[in-house]
């Protein structure tokens, strides 16, 4: 049990604490105080755009780091992620009403003949977890499942799982069918799977390579962000 | 000890396991996306060209094909309530090949994970899991399997899941983890927090260790991080055969049959007494193995890091994640426990 002296009211706390704390709320996976906090900002006139990129963002950034050092594991980033998505749902309808742009928006499944899923639902989770829009397609996913539903989505990336090394060339495919089709370029394709690597995302055309879910994150707001500062350029 | 495994290894000090059941199965037309479940019922007699392929080149053991066979993973195939019949026919055909021979064969009836994640973030509850795992190990106990073999595992949950139905079952089981995340499973399960784990359970394997993964060097420095806590019961390697490497337009592992044959008999000397591929295993690899376990003697001293990575390849990772590593991060204070 928590003592006395640990407790600690958010709504007392300076804007700047109460940032600071929700970075380690988020870091702990505490869904309710996420929550409460979020309310607490709004309250105190912070846009949601501001909320959502200066708290939980920033706050799943670090999470994201160090899992990526190795500090962090699954479990705990799932629960940050949980907790995240706490937050995301009181934002989301007030962004749209406020214009706010976008995280962005991903379409993903495993590709045709791979039925091996849960490395693409880790990335769905802390992709949706870092604020992004995604349409997950589930398992064993033709060309054209990827390509009509990123078009009527509108969809900014697609992201493409496969763990087995018999499946991976599909996803060279797909990239080739974009380039036929001259719309490679309206997309940000990111792949991953166990068995791939830097190498074969090169080799196939593909934008990036995430060797796992933090970095599939990362990687995802960097070219997001690219791509808004080439449209205002 | 009445189950055969135990049996055997009562006179024997290190036992060859079988190799990839998937890359065979591709390679003998199987279809990518298609349940290698399904060619239990509809094509047995590659089924028995899987099992003798690992027993003709020398394999002690070897493992069904079932590993996708619980209901969680065949309802992507709507084949869910096929679970018992598939996993029967598994082990039924695993029987028939064993007794065939005229020395001691195991037909260990695989068990791979659910693919699900546990609640709260996930949908698996402990008690769906057990359901599914022992409905699984009740096809395989009828159809003849020797044992339970549980592999892949991410989850402490879902193995401790698999002990039950195991129990359940009334079958002696083997189970192991893929260390695939800078040293630890991709749920951070270190190889000394795994054998802290199945000391603890009430229906412990009769062998656990480690599978596929990220290639030979790191499976070993797993292996040898088991045998550092001093444990007694039988560590089971069972690594891939290097690591797949895109060329030309097509995969192919890159570990030799003589790379697997110094892998396993540096298995061997780390702590080992399982000993088996995994993912790109082949028969000519297994065929290498045997002959370096029977040939090779058994080293000094167990292999050290260098020595590992000088003849197997370097790790993925600087660490096995058991060093002190990275502190959590410093936190501000609770507002509960």
């Amino acid at each position: 049990m928590a003592e006395d002296d640990d407790e600690i009211i958010l709504s007392e706390l300076s804007d700047d604490e109460l940032t600071a704390q929700m970075m380690d709320d988020l870091y702990d996976g505490l869904k309710e105080e996420i929550e409460e906090a979020t309310h607490i900002l709004l309250e105190r006139g912070w846009t949601p755009y501001d909320i959502l990129t200066k708290a939980l963002v920033a706050g799943m950034t670090i999470v994201g780091a160090d899992f990526r050092d190795g500090i962090l594991f699954v479990p705990e980033v799932l629960l940050a992620a949980n907790a995240m998505k706490g937050g995301m749902a009181i934002l989301k309808p007030l962004l749209v009403e406020t214009g706010a742009p976008r995280m962005g928006k991903m379409v993903i499944g495993t590709v045709k003949g791979d039925i091996h899923d849960i490395g693409k639902n880790l990335v769905a989770m802390m992709m949706e977890g870092a604020g992004f829009e995604i349409v997950d397609l589930g398992i064993n996913n033709p060309v054209e499942k990827y390509l009509e539903t990123a078009a009527a989505e509108g969809a900014d990336i697609i992201g493409m799982s496969a763990l087995l090394t018999t499946t991976m060339p599909y996803m060279k495919v797909v990239i080739d069918t974009m380039k036929e089709q001259g719309i490679r370029d309206d997309y940000i394709v990111l792949v991953g799977g166990a068995p791939l690597n830097e190498e074969f995302g090169r080799a196939i055309g593909a934008d990036a390579y995430c060797r796992d879910a933090a970095v599939a994150v990362e990687t995802a707001k960097d070219f997001i962000a690219r791509k808004h500062n080439q449209m205002t350029a | 000890m009445t189950d055969a495994l135990s049996r055997l290894l009562e006179t024997r000090d290190w036992l060859l396991a079988d190799g990839a059941t998937g890359t065979n199965l591709f390679n003998m037309g199987l279809e990518a996306g298609e349940p290698p479940e399904l060619w239990n019922a509809d094509q047995p007699n590659k089924i028995k060209q899987l099992y003798s392929k690992a027993v003709d080149a020398g394999s002690d053991l070897f493992l069904t094909n079932s590993f996708g066979g619980n209901a969680s993973r065949l309802k992507l195939h709507n084949a869910q309530n096929r679970v018992r019949e598939l996993n029967r026919l598994a082990a039924e055909i695993g029987r028939e090949i064993a007794d065939r021979q005229d020395h001691p064969v195991i037909v260990a009836g695989s068990m791979g994970p659910t693919g699900d994640i546990f609640a709260p973030m996930g949908t698996l509850t402990h008690e769906l899991a057990v359901e599914m795992f022992h409905e699984q190990a009740e096809g395989l106990k009828e159809g003849g399997a020797d044992v339970l073999w549980v592999e892949t595992i991410s989850a402490p949950e879902e193995y401790k899941a698999a002990a039950e139905a195991c129990l359940l079952a009334g079958m002696p089981w083997c189970g192991t983890m893929s260390f695939d995340t800078a040293g630890r499973t991709m749920m951070g399960v270190t190889s000394t927090a795994m054998v802290g784990m199945v000391d603890k359970l009430t229906h412990a394997p009769l062998a656990f260790g480690a599978n596929c993964g990220v290639g030979a060097s790191d499976l070993l420095r797993t292996v040898l991080g088991f045998a550092a806590t001093g444990t007694e019961r039988p560590i089971i390697a069972k690594g891939n055969a290097g690591i797949p490497k895109y060329v030309d337009g097509h995969i192919h592992y890159d570990g030799t049959p003589e790379l697997m044959a110094e892998y396993a008999v540096m298995a061997r000397d780390c702590g080992a007494t399982i000993i088996g591929g995994c993912c790109g295993t082949m028969s000519e690899h297994l065929r290498a193995m045997r002959e370096a376990l029977e040939t090779q003697p058994r080293g000094e001293d167990r292999p050290s890091l260098e020595d590992i990575s000088a003849r197997l390849g370097g790790f993925s990772s600087e660490d096995d994640g058991l060093g002190e590593g990275g502190a959590k991060r410093e936190r501000r204070g609770r507002r509960r426990s």
